[in-house]
């Protein structure tokens, strides 16, 4: 592991000796002698075990441990005291962990545990298996507890995030309530199964366990294969987009590129979690209709005849009709449909102007442009991230939308941009596949004309806007004059 | 060859007037009918002989079971379940006191309260025309039914709070196994009347597809119901959220896979978009080759890879710089019938899960025999190959003449090139109309 900071350590050591504090406290002074202890070892192994298969979501970084039903069951029997007991199991856990994260996770629980049991006993809420007498009423604190208890550890995360400096304090706006507010849920949600535990802890006993425990595994085990499944989609989906690519060598990973710069952008707008995924799937798949324009009209060197054009003008059209069945893509569709509108109304395939543009079309167009200009392309080497701002900037308003160019030069000074790095096209791999395609014989096209670009100087005036990096020409001519 | 047969008339084949009947079999019609049977009669009889009793409970159990079962979630495999109804259901006929309060309804009460329940969660469904699988729906109900009439002569044997109290968990544990495996059974029937496969096949395909959500509910009505007889009702509230995580976990699940399968399905066009292969290949080589899997008696798993494969087949052909004519595969040299599919096969890898789908594409050229030392290519990729030369040389025409001129030419070639049961099971699916397929 990476030397924490001084300020993490710091945070750690307090954390835990707060946790040490409570526990010397509560044995010392506290009503321990109450405690029935066969039940204390039980809610502790039930604790490991439930903690030791601790759900990983989406992001990895945050778990869903169903360990926390046992906290709270531990609450309601033991009392805050055992609760906070029970927490140092969490140290215990049959994972590959370092110390300094075990010590945490013990100390956490712990702190989390004392602070709901005390608040499960003020709201009225009394130690041991409650009798049937308690019920519905006993509801209300242990809610009370469970909100404690989550505010607690999400507190504690926090603050750890925050002195590892993996933690930005963002403006409300621009942080992602909905995931948040799942993950909360779904914790509340196996807390709430605490309660269950302590009612039949009397009348079944250690059966109270395997029942409670069942429906968690299985729980888990679908998340996993969410998981996995959402990872495989993500996987198939990106392969076949380069897959699409691998007629032209020079745009091979340009899908990628702009759907890592797309949701940049959409980022920095503050888009919600789900329209950034949106928005980098646009980014993917936005060049897919390229497919159905002829080789030879993509490549081919000098001016395009009419017809010509007509025709690479189709693709996005023709990528629309690929994927508008995929109901996911939603808002994406429009803006694939769409990329190619400029904002003064001379763009394809409709003509659209200004707002009239979907905001996901807008947004591609950018991130599109602004990866051609920093690629290398047969014609030209790539173009530093500084020029192509600074080509952006000059047509936003006319091209662009001036708020998705300033959002995209925002994400890039921040995050940094990598030029992609181009092998000699003649590497192992083409030559191989050339030779094991027959139809594909003439191997790497280092000669051959831009893949999807007509040099401005070659444009008709009227049809400005064929490639996406029609713009380029000119600046280069202005540079050479 | 195949053009000689051209100029007879067109006639349709079943195909596409064979999709409007479904059910085959007689599973399904039973198991709806003695659905429909045991609601209409338990709610004639408690209703005009014995009442119901304990008007409270009844309603809260009601009102949880159309809850759950508007919440119904359809898992991969076109499995419709409803995990929050079909545990408060089973937990109302496990209850046996609430709170030390003794509980009076019969068997056939709990019947008649989960078919009105579930009649009112599927009435918001089938108003915006989203009807349920009526087979599914009927052995959600049925089994509801055979563990009310089951449980409560037998929980009478035993005494609560006497020293086999384990006794009653063990019951109702029993109960649950047995009423999941029955009603595995019944679905497998279905699902093979349906897709004209193996039941035994179906039955294994059922039982794996229906274990986790079936242990989890199962686990969740036992806990229910040993609740509330500690408790009292209070526990219908506490207890949905945990079960709703599961839910929504298994809606994740199902959605993601859904999603999947429809990238595939969309992304496969792009070959026929790039004019390499003619429009609608990869659907219908896909459509036949899940047809004849299933008369192979494929697993579910080994099914759902065949489809990626066989829409995915053509997929290499984006690495050729121009089409080659027509996209007719079959009458491309067997050089570059195995360079396209090496080339797919890459593609395919690329992706990092689906190495057994490439494996399909890469091996589909093959003539069934083998090619070198390898020995014979799997099972997907002989039914690809087959399923792909039809479609090469038939097209989207239905004009039965070219078809049996087609399968004739394949037959000649069953010596070495293909695989004589492949396409005997593709004659025996050309031949009876189209399974009605669920969207899956």
């Amino acid at each position: 592991m990476r030397a924490l900071p001084v300020a993490a350590r710091l945070y750690v050591g307090l954390v835990a000796l707060g946790a040490a504090t409570v526990i010397l406290l509560g044995v010392l002074l506290g009503p321990i002698a109450e405690v029935d202890l066969d039940t204390l070892l039980l809610l502790a192994i039930l604790f490991v075990i439930a903690e030791s298969i601790a759900t990983m979501v989406d992001s990895g970084k945050t778990g869903i441990s169903p360990a926390s039903a046992a906290s709270l069951a531990a609450v309601v029997l033991v009392g805050p005291v055992g609760a906070a007991v029970v927490g140092i199991a969490s140290g215990l856990v049959i994972r590959r962990q370092d110390l300094v994260k075990r010590l945490f996770n013990g100390a956490q629980f712990v702190v989390a545990g004392y602070a709901s049991g005390t608040v499960f006993q003020l709201f009225g809420g009394r130690m041991g298996v409650p009798d049937p007498g308690a019920f519905p009423w006993i509801i209300l604190p242990f809610t009370g507890a469970v909100l404690t208890f989550s505010l607690c550890n999400t507190l504690l995360m926090t603050g750890l995030m925050w002195s590892l400096g993996e933690l930005r304090l963002r403006r409300p706006r621009h942080v992602r309530w909905r995931p948040l507010a799942t993950l909360e849920l779904s914790s509340i949600g196996y807390a709430m199964l605490g309660l269950f535990i302590a009612a039949i802890w009397d009348a079944v006993g250690p059966f109270a366990v395997l029942l409670v425990l069942l429906p968690l595994f299985i729980a888990r085990w679908a998340f996993d294969q969410y998981v996995f499944q959402q990872r495989a989609h993500d996987a198939t989906l990106a392969a076949l987009c380069q897959a699409v690519e691998t007629k032209d060598y020079y745009t091979r990973g340009h899908c990628m590129r702009v759907a890592k710069a797309a949701a940049m952008i959409a980022e920095e707008l503050g888009m919600s979690a789900e329209r950034v995924q949106t928005m980098r799937y646009a980014g993917m798949l936005h060049d897919i209709g390229k497919l159905g324009v002829p080789t030879k009209i993509l490549q081919k060197a000098g001016k395009l005849t009419e017809e010509e054009f007509a025709a690479i003008q189709l693709h996005p059209m023709r990528g629309y009709e690929i994927v508008r069945e995929i109901d996911f893509l939603d808002e994406a569709l429009v803006g694939i449909l769409h990329h190619h509108e400029r904002m003064d109304g001379g763009g394809y395939p409709m003509g659209l102007a200004g707002e009239d543009i979907p905001e996901a079309a807008r947004l591609v167009s950018v991130a599109d442009v602004f990866d051609c200009l920093t690629s290398t392309r047969s014609y030209r080497t790539a173009w530093s991230a500084e020029d192509a701002i600074a080509e952006l900037r000059r047509c936003a308003g006319t091209q662009f939308d001036p708020r998705m160019v300033e959002a995209l030069v925002r994400a890039v000074e921040r995050e940094g941009w990598e030029v992609p790095d181009l092998v000699e096209p003649l590497s192992e791999e083409c030559e191989a596949r050339a030779a094991r395609t027959p139809q594909n014989g003439t191997g790497a096209r280092t000669g051959e004309a831009p893949a999807d670009v007509v040099p401005a100087g070659a444009e008709p005036a009227a049809q400005n806007g064929a490639g996406a990096d029609v713009t380029v020409g000119a600046v280069e001519e202005a540079a050479g004059s | 060859m195949t053009n000689s047969t051209s100029t007879a008339l067109p006639r349709r084949t079943g195909g596409a007037h064979g999709r409007q009947w479904r059910a085959v079999g007689w599973t399904r019609p039973l198991l709806i009918g003695a659905a429909l049977a045991a609601a209409a009669g338990s709610l004639l009889w408690t209703a005009a002989v014995s009442g119901f009793e304990q008007p409270r409970i009844t309603l809260a159990f009601g009102v949880l079971v159309a809850v759950g079962e508007f919440a119904r979630i359809t898992l991969p495999g076109g499995r419709e379940v409803a995990p929050v109804a079909a545990a408060s259901a089973m937990s109302y006929a496990f209850l046996f006191t609430i709170a030390g309060e003794p509980v009076l309804h019969s068997g056939l009460q709990v019947v008649a309260v989960v078919a009105v329940g579930m009649a009112l969660g599927e009435l918001p469904h089938i108003m915006v025309g989203r009807p349920p699988q009526w087979g599914d729906l009927a052995r959600r109900m049925l089994s509801v039914a055979v563990i009310a009439l089951l449980f409560k002569p037998l929980v009478a044997l035993v005494d609560l709070d006497g020293p086999l109290w384990w006794m009653a968990l063990v019951l109702m544990a029993v109960i649950v196994v047995v009423v999941w495996a029955a009603d595995s059974v019944a679905a497998a029937a279905i699902r093979a009347d349906r897709l004209r496969t193996r039941f035994v096949v179906t039955v294994r395909d059922e039982m794996r597809a229906q274990v986790a959500i079936g242990m989890a509910v199962g686990a969740s009505a036992i806990l229910m119901a040993l609740s509330v007889h500690v408790m009292g009702l209070t526990t219908l509230l506490v207890f949905i959220a945990p079960l709703l995580v599961t839910e929504v976990a298994f809606r994740r699940y199902a959605q993601i896979r859904r999603t999947y399968l429809q990238t595939v399905r969309a992304l496969s066009r792009v070959t026929e978009v790039g004019g390499y292969v003619e429009p609608g290949h990869s659907r219908r080589v896909s459509r036949l080759a899940q047809g004849i899997g299933c008369a192979l008696g494929m697993s579910e798993s080994e099914l759902l890879e065949l489809e990626y494969a066989a829409l995915m087949h053509d997929i290499g052909q984006l690495s050729l710089r121009d089409p080659i004519p027509s996209g007719a595969t079959v009458l491309a040299s067997p050089r570059e019938q195995s360079s396209i599919a090496e080339l797919g096969s890459a593609i395919i890898r690329e992706t990092g899960v689906l190495d057994g789908v490439a494996e399909l594409v890469r091996r589909q050229w093959e003539p069934y025999t083998g090619d070198g030392d390898a020995g014979p290519p799997p099972l997907g990729s002989r039914i690809i190959k087959v399923a792909n030369a039809f479609d090469d040389l038939v097209g989207d025409s239905t004009d039965r003449d070219r078809v049996e001129a087609v399968l004739q030419r394949l037959r000649m070639d069953t010596g070495h090139e293909y695989d004589p049961m492949v396409v005997e099971a593709l004659a025996t699916v050309l031949q009876r109309p189209h399974p009605s397929r669920r969207d899956d």
